[in-house]
C-alpha cells in the first residue's frame, strides 16, 4: 500500500477521465451525457483513491509523507518530487471532495459545450491536487499557474454577460503576482542551488535577500488570497463565473494564497516574515472591517458572499502570522472550513439562480414558504459563515483569534469586530431572501431541492458539522508539521529582535 | 443521568425537526396534487396527516422534556442530598497546542439548580404551547425550536469550561433568534430577531476577548483549573491593548460585557423589549425565566474570578442597580402588556446582578430561581389573556374581563404578588435578601444599589398593579366582537400555569434556608466561592429592622398608588402625562436608546459600506489599479499602433534609432 504512487494517482487520474471524454464521439446529446457520467466517475474515483491519504497519513510525522521522487531535468537539478505533510494533505482532500460536488452541481445548469466544460474541471483537479503535492519549485509553479487556464476558460466561456471583463481582470491580477513570484522562485533556485522545497524550507537565506524574495512572493499570494486592496477581482470573477466555477474559486483557489504563506513565506523566509508581520496584520484587519461593511451594502447575492470571503480569508493571514500553534492551526482550519462553507453558499445561490436566473437579492423573498428544506440548509451554512459554535466556522475563527490575542491583542480585538459585522450581513441576506411573505409572482411556482441537489449538499453538511463538533480529526493531522514550523519561526523571532535590520 | 437530561431535548429537537421538514415537504406534494386536479381527497388526506404529525411532534417534544425534567430533579437530589458533585467527560472538542477543551458536563449545586429551573419551566412551557399554538400552521417546527433551545441552555449551565459555555451561550442566542422570528411573515418579527442576535453578538465580542484573556493568564479555560489558580493570580498584571491592567479586573469586565448582552443590562438591553415579537410561550421561557438569566449564572459561576476584583464587582453592582431603576421607569408607561413584563424582567435581572456585585451570589441565584417561576407565570398569564382577547396585546383595549377569565385572573394575581414582593409569596423572600445584602455590603455602591433597588421595588409594585387593573378591571375597552369571544383558556394551558403558581407561592419559603439561610454552606458546597473578606450574606441577616421592613412598605405603597391612579381616579394619569409631557415622552420612547443606536451605529454602517464599495473599491482601487492600467495600456497601444504606419521609411528610421541606442549602450558599457 505504501509503495503505491498514490499522489501521482490522485493527481493524474482526472486526466484519464479527460482522455475518455475526448474519445467520445457521436450525437451531441449523447456526448454531453457521457461526458457528465465519465467526469463524475473519474472525480469520484479520484476522491476514493485520495481517501488512502486520509487513512494512511501518519499524524506523528512532521516530515513529508507518500514521497515520490524521479529525475525530471537532472542537468538543472529539477525533479518530479511529490509529497504531503500535515499542512498540505487536507487541501488535497478538500480539492478531491469539491470537484465531484461541482460536477454534480453542473449536471443540469450547463447545457452548452458540456464536453469541454467537464474536461476543464478535470484538468483543474489535476492542477489543484498537483499544486498541493508538488515539492519542486518549478513543478509547483507549473501547477500553480496551470490552474489559471481552466479557470480562465470556465469564467470566459460559461460565465455571465460581463464574463470577458471579469476573466481578464482575474487573469491580469493573478498574472501580475505570478510574474513576481516566478522571479522570486528563480532567485531562490539560483541562490540555494536547489529547487527542492523540503531542502529550501530549512535553507537560511540572507536576511537582506529575504526581504525582496518575501515581497515578490507576497505579491502573488496576496492577490490569490485575496488581501485588501488587491481583492477587487474576486467579486467580479464570482459574479460572472458559473456556480461551479465560483465553488472552486472560493473553495480551493483562494487557499493558494494561505498555502503559499505557510509553505513558502513563513518557513523559507522566516526573518522577513517576522519583519513584515505588522504589514500583514494591518492589511488583514482593514480587510475584515472594510469588506464586511462593503458586504453589508451589496444587492447581489454572489457579490455579498464574495466580499464575505475576503473578510474570512483575512482571518487566515492573521492566524498564520500570529506564528503560534493556535493561530496557524486555526488558519488552516479556517481555510478548510471556508472551503466548504463558501462553496456551499455559492451552491445555495446557484440553486435559486438555476430556477429564477437572477442573483439580485431584491428578486427574492419568502422562499421558506415554497422551499423549507432549502431554507434549512441555507440556515446551517449561514450559521457556519457567522461562526456559530458547533459549526466549522467557529473553530477556525476562534483558534485564529486565540493565536492573535497572544501575539497582539489589538489585532485580535479589531479582527473580532468581524464577528459582529459578519453576523449582520449574513442575517440580513438570509432575511431578505428566505423570510417574509411570498408575494412575487415569479417565485410562486419555485420548487424545493431536488434529490440531486440534496446529494450535492449532503457531504458539505456532514463536513461542516463534523469539523465543528469534533475538529480533532483534522487538527491532529496538523499538529506535528505546525509545531515544526512554529519552532523555526520562534528562532527567527529571536533573531530579528536582535538584528539591526528590523524594519519595525 | 445528566447526559439524559441534556441530550434528550437534542434528540427531541432532531426528530421533531425532521417531522417539521417532512410535513412541509408533504404539504408541497399535496399542493401539487391539488393543482393537478386530484382535488378534494388529496387536500383532505393532507389535513388529516398534518394534524397527526402535529400531535406526534407535541407528544415527542413534551415527552422528551418531561423525562428530562424528572431526571434533572433526580440529579438535583443526588447532588444536594448525596453530595455527588462530579463532571462527566464526553469527548475531546478542541485540542491545539496548549488550548485543550472537552465536551463535558459539570454537575454541582449551581448547575443542578439551574437544570431544575430550566427543565421545569421549559416542560411547563412545552405543555402550555400545545394549547397556545393550537391554530398555528408550523407546530412541529415550533416544538423542535423549543427542544433545541432547552438543549443549548442545559449545555450552557453544565459547561465545565468557558468555550462550552460560549457554545451554549451562542446556541441559546440562535434559538432565541429563530423563535423571535418564528412568524417570519412579519417584518417586525424578522427585524427583532436580527436585532436580538446582533446586540448579543456585541456582548459576545466582550465574552470572547475575556475568554482569550483568561487563556493567556491561566493557560487554560477549564473552570476547575482557573478557579484553583485564581487566588495565586490575585495581583497579576496583564498587558492588553497597549496598557497595563489588573488581570482579573479586565478579564472579569470583558466577560461581564457578554453577560450584559445576554441579560439585557443597561446599554445592551434594547433587544429584549423587541423580542416580544416572538410567540408568548417563548417570551416566558427564553426572555424571562432562562436565557436572559444566563448572564447572572455566568457571574455566579465565575465567582472565584469576580471575587478577586473589587472594581469588577463595583461595576456589576452599578450596572445592575441602574438597570433595575431604568427598566422599571420605562415599564410604568408602556401600554403593550408583554412589553411591561419585558421591562420588568430587565429590571429584575438588575436586582440579580447587584446581588452578585455585592458578593451575595447565592441571593442572586435565589432571586433568579423564584423569578423564573413567577415571571414565567406572568408571561403565560399574559399569553392566556392575549389568547382570550383574540391576539390583542394593547392594554388600552382591554379591561373588565376578570369575570370571564377567572382562573387566569387569580394566577396573574399570584404572579404579581410574588413579583411585588408581598409576604408570603416567593418574591418577598428573594427580593428582601437581595436588598438586605446590598445594604449589608457596607460599601458605597452597595448603598446606591440598596436605594435604587428600593425605588425600583416601589415602581415594580406600581406597574404590576397598573397592569392588573388595566387588563382585568374598569370598563371593557375591547370592541364587541372581541369581547363576545373572550373565553377562559383550556386546561392544557392552565395546568402548567398552576404548576408555576405553586412555585411562585412556595419557592421562596421552601428555598430560603438552603439558598441563603443557615444551610447555605452545606447546600452550595464549592459551587460558589466567596472571599472571607466579603461576608455580605452573613451580615444581611443582621441589618436594622427598618431595612427588613422597607421593601414590603414600598411594595404596598406602589400598589396603593396604582389603585388610586387606575381605579379610584382614572383621569389622573392622562393629566400627569399632559403636565409632564417631556418626561412622559422620554419614558414612553424608552430613553431614546433605539434612536441613538440607529443614528450612531446602524445607519453609518450601511452608509460607510456603500461608500467604501463605490468609492474605495470602485473609484480608488479599480480606478487606479486594473482599470487605470488597462486604460493606460490601451492608450499606449493606440500610440504604438500609430507607429505601424506601413511606410518603409518609418520602420527604417525606427531601426536606425535602435541601432544608435544599442551601439551607444555597448560603447558606454564597454568603455568603462
Amino acid at each position: 500500500m505504501r509503495d503505491l504512487p498514490i499522489l501521482t494517482l490522485v493527481t493524474f487520474l482526472p486526466l484519464v477521465g479527460v482522455a475518455f471524454i475526448l474519445s467520445v464521439r457521436g450525437d451531441p446529446l449523447m456526448v454531453a451525457r457521457n461526458a457528465r457520467n465519465v467526469a463524475l466517475l473519474a472525480s469520484v474515483t479520484t476522491f476514493l483513491v485520495s481517501l488512502g491519504l486520509w487513512f494512511g497519513f501518519d499524524p506523528a510525522g512532521a516530515d513529508f509523507q507518500f514521497v515520490e521522487k524521479a529525475a525530471w531535468m537532472p542537468a538543472l537539478g529539477l525533479s518530479y518530487h511529490m509529497g504531503v505533510d500535515g499542512i498540505s494533505v487536507l487541501f488535497v482532500l478538500l480539492s478531491t471532495v469539491l470537484i465531484p460536488v461541482c460536477i454534480l452541481a453542473s449536471w443540469e445548469s450547463i447545457t452548452v459545450r458540456v464536453k469541454e466544460y467537464m474536461i476543464a474541471f478535470l484538468v483543474m483537479e489535476t492542477m489543484l491536487v498537483g499544486t498541493f503535492c508538488a515539492l519542486d519549485l518549478f513543478l509547483f509553479y507549473v501547477f500553480f499557474e496551470g490552474v489559471l487556464i481552466p479557470m480562465f476558460l470556465i469564467i470566459g466561456v460559461w460565465g455571465g454577460p460581463r464574463r470577458v471583463y471579469s476573466a481578464f481582470k482575474f487573469f491580469l491580477f493573478t498574472l501580475a503576482g505570478s510574474v513576481l513570484m516566478l522571479l522570486a522562485l528563480l532567485m531562490m533556485y539560483l541562490e540555494a542551488g536547489t529547487a527542492d522545497i523540503p531542502t529550501l524550507m530549512t535553507h537560511d537565506f540572507r536576511p537582506e535577500l529575504q526581504v525582496w524574495l518575501w515581497l515578490a512572493l507576497f505579491a502573488a499570494f496576496a492577490v490569490k488570497l485575496p488581501m485588501w486592496p488587491v481583492h477587487t477581482w474576486l467579486p467580479d470573477a464570482h459574479v460572472e463565473a458559473p456556480t461551479a466555477g465560483s465553488v472552486i474559486l472560493a473553495g480551493v483557489l483562494l487557499k493558494y494564497g494561505g498555502y503559499g504563506f505557510l509553505r513558502f513565506s513563513l518557513p523559507m523566509l522566516p526573518d522577513a516574515s517576522v519583519m513584515f508581520t505588522p504589514l500583514v496584520y494591518s492589511m488583514s484587519v482593514i480587510a475584515v472591517i472594510y469588506t464586511s461593511l462593503v458586504a453589508l451594502a451589496q444587492e447581489d447575492m454572489k457579490k455579498l458572499i464574495a466580499y464575505s470571503s475576503v473578510a474570512h480569508m483575512a482571518y487566515v493571514t492573521v492566524g498564520a502570522f500570529s506564528m503560534n500553534v493556535h493561530g496557524i492551526e486555526g488558519s488552516l482550519l479556517q481555510m478548510l472550513s471556508h472551503g466548504v462553507v463558501s462553496a456551499a453558499l455559492f451552491l445555495i445561490v446557484g440553486v435559486v439562480y438555476d430556477r429564477i436566473h437572477s442573483r439580485d437579492i431584491a428578486t427574492y423573498g419568502g422562499l421558506v414558504h415554497r422551499m423549507p428544506l432549502y431554507a434549512a440548509v441555507f440556515m446551517l451554512f449561514m450559521l457556519a459563515s457567522v461562526g456559530l459554535p458547533g459549526t466549522s466556522g467557529f473553530i477556525g475563527e476562534f483558534l485564529v483569534l486565540v493565536g492573535a490575542f497572544q501575539a497582539n491583542s489589538w489585532v485580535a480585538l479589531l479582527t473580532a469586530i468581524g464577528m459582529i459585522l459578519g453576523a449582520a450581513y449574513m442575517l440580513y441576506l438570509y432575511r431578505r431572501v428566505i423570510f417574509g411573505m411570498l408575494t412575487k409572482d415569479a417565485l410562486k411556482k419555485i420548487t424545493d431541492l431536488t434529490p440531486r441537489e440534496i446529494a450535492v449538499f449532503a457531504p458539505l453538511v456532514v463536513l461542516v458539522v463534523w469539523m465543528g463538533v469534533y475538529p480533532d480529526s483534522f487538527l491532529s493531522i496538523m499538529h506535528a508539521s505546525v509545531e515544526q514550523l512554529v519552532d523555526r519561526l520562534a528562532a527567527a523571532q529571536a533573531d530579528v529582535a536582535l538584528s539591526p535590520l528590523a524594519l519595525r | 443521568m445528566v447526559v439524559g437530561v441534556v441530550f434528550l431535548p437534542l434528540l427531541g429537537a432532531f426528530v421533531v425537526g425532521m417531522l417539521a421538514l417532512l410535513q412541509r415537504g408533504n404539504g408541497e406534494a399535496a399542493g401539487h396534487g391539488h393543482g393537478h386536479g386530484h382535488g378534494h381527497e388529496g387536500g383532505h388526506g393532507h389535513g388529516h396527516e398534518k394534524s397527526r404529525t402535529d400531535s406526534l411532534a407535541q407528544v415527542l417534544s413534551c415527552g422528551a422534556l418531561l423525562l428530562s425534567m424528572l431526571l434533572a430533579i433526580l440529579v438535583f437530589f443526588d447532588v444536594v442530598g448525596g453530595g455527588n458533585a462530579h463532571t462527566v467527560e464526553l469527548m475531546t472538542w478542541i485540542d491545539s497546542g496548549l488550548f485543550e477543551v472537552s465536551w463535558a458536563l459539570k454537575v454541582d449545586t449551581l448547575s443542578a439548580v439551574m437544570m431544575v429551573v430550566v427543565t421545569v419551566v421549559s416542560a411547563m412551557v412545552h405543555v402550555y404551547s400545545v394549547g397556545y399554538m393550537h391554530h398555528d400552521t408550523s407546530i412541529p417546527r415550533f416544538m423542535a425550536y423549543l427542544n433545541l433551545f432547552t438543549f443549548f441552555m442545559l449545555m450552557l449551565v453544565t459547561a465545565d469550561n468557558l468555550v462550552q459555555m460560549f457554545f451554549g451561550w451562542e446556541g441559546v442566542g440562535l434559538a432565541s433568534y429563530l423563535l423571535i422570528g418564528f412568524w417570519y411573515d412579519r417584518p417586525s418579527a424578522n427585524a427583532a430577531a436580527i436585532k436580538a442576535f446582533l446586540v448579543n453578538r456585541v456582548g459576545d465580542f466582550g465574552f470572547t476577548l475575556g475568554l482569550f484573556g483568561t487563556f493567556v493568564l491561566f493557560d487554560s479555560v477549564q473552570f476547575d483549573t482557573i478557579f484553583a489558580a485564581a487566588p495565586a493570580h490575585a495581583d497579576a498584571r496583564i498587558h492588553l491593548f497597549s496598557a497595563d491592567f489588573h488581570a482579573l479586573t479586565i478579564i472579569s469586565l470583558l466577560l461581564f460585557v457578554g453577560a450584559m448582552g445576554k441579560s439585557a443590562q443597561l446599554g445592551l438591553h434594547t433587544w429584549l423589549p423587541d423580542a416580544m415579537e416572538g410567540p408568548t410561550p417563548v417570551s416566558a421561557l427564553i426572555h424571562a425565566a432562562t436565557m436572559v438569566t444566563a448572564g447572572v449564572f455566568m457571574v455566579a459561576r465565575l465567582s472565584p474570578l469576580f471575587e478577586q476584583s473589587d472594581t469588577a464587582l463595583a461595576v456589576v453592582t452599578l450596572i445592575g442597580a441602574s438597570t433595575a431603576v431604568f427598566a422599571a421607569t420605562v415599564g410604568c408607561v408602556q401600554n403593550d402588556i408583554k412589553r411591561v413584563i419585558a421591562y420588568s424582567t430587565c429590571s429584575q435581572l438588575g436586582y440579580m446582578f447587584f446581588a452578585c456585585g455585592v458578593s451575595a451570589y447565592s441571593a442572586g441565584i435565589f432571586h433568579l430561581m423564584t423569578h423564573a417561576f413567577f415571571k414565567a407565570l406572568l408571561f403565560l398569564g399574559a399569553g392566556s389573556v392575549i389568547h382570550a382577547m383574540s391576539d390583542e396585546q394593547d392594554m388600552r383595549k382591554m379591561g373588565g374581563i376578570w369575570r370571564m377569565v377567572p382562573v387566569t385572573y387569580v394566577l396573574m394575581w399570584i404572579g404579581s404578588l410574588a413579583l411585588a414582593g408581598i409576604w408570603p409569596f416567593a418574591g418577598y423572600f428573594s427580593k428582601d435578601i437581595v436588598l438586605e445584602s446590598a445594604f449589608a455590603a457596607g460599601t458605597g455602591v452597595g448603598q446606591i444599589a440598596f436605594w435604587a433597588g428600593l425605588g425600583a421595588a416601589f415602581l415594580t409594585a406600581f406597574y404590576s398593579w397598573r397592569l392588573l387593573l388595566m387588563t382585568f378591571h374598569g370598563t371593557p375597552r375591547g370592541d364587541e366582537v372581541v369581547m363576545a369571544r373572550v373565553h377562559e383558556s383550556p386546561v392544557v394551558m392552565l395546568a402548567p400555569m398552576a404548576v408555576l403558581a405553586v412555585g411562585a407561592v412556595a419557592a421562596g419559603y421552601v428555598g430560603y434556608e438552603s439558598f441563603v439561610g443557615h444551610d447555605l454552606a452545606h447546600f452550595w458546597g464549592s459551587a460558589i466561592q466567596v472571599l472571607p473578606a466579603h461576608p455580605t450574606l452573613e451580615n444581611a441577616h443582621h441589618v436594622p429592622g427598618w431595612v427588613k421592613l422597607a421593601p414590603l412598605v414600598v411594595g404596598i405603597s406602589g400598589i396603593a398608588l396604582a389603585y388610586v391612579l387606575y381605579s379610584a381616579a382614572p383621569q389622573i394619569p392622562a393629566l400627569l402625562a399632559a403636565r409632564f409631557r417631556g418626561l412622559y415622552q422620554f419614558l414612553l420612547n424608552k430613553w431614546y436608546f433605539d434612536e441613538l443606536y440607529d443614528a450612531v451605529f446602524v445607519r453609518p454602517a450601511f452608509r460607510l459600506g456603500r461608500s467604501l464599495w463605490k468609492g474605495g473599491d470602485g473609484a480608488v482601487i479599480d480606478g487606479v489599479g486594473p482599470d487605470g492600467i488597462a486604460a493606460a495600456t490601451v492608450r499606449i497601444a493606440r500610440d504604438a499602433g500609430r507607429l505601424q504606419s506601413g511606410y518603409i521609411f518609418h520602420y527604417a528610421f525606427a531601426m536606425l534609432i535602435g541601432i544608435v541606442v544599442l551601439v551607444s549602450w555597448y560603447l558606454f558599457i564597454g568603455g568603462r
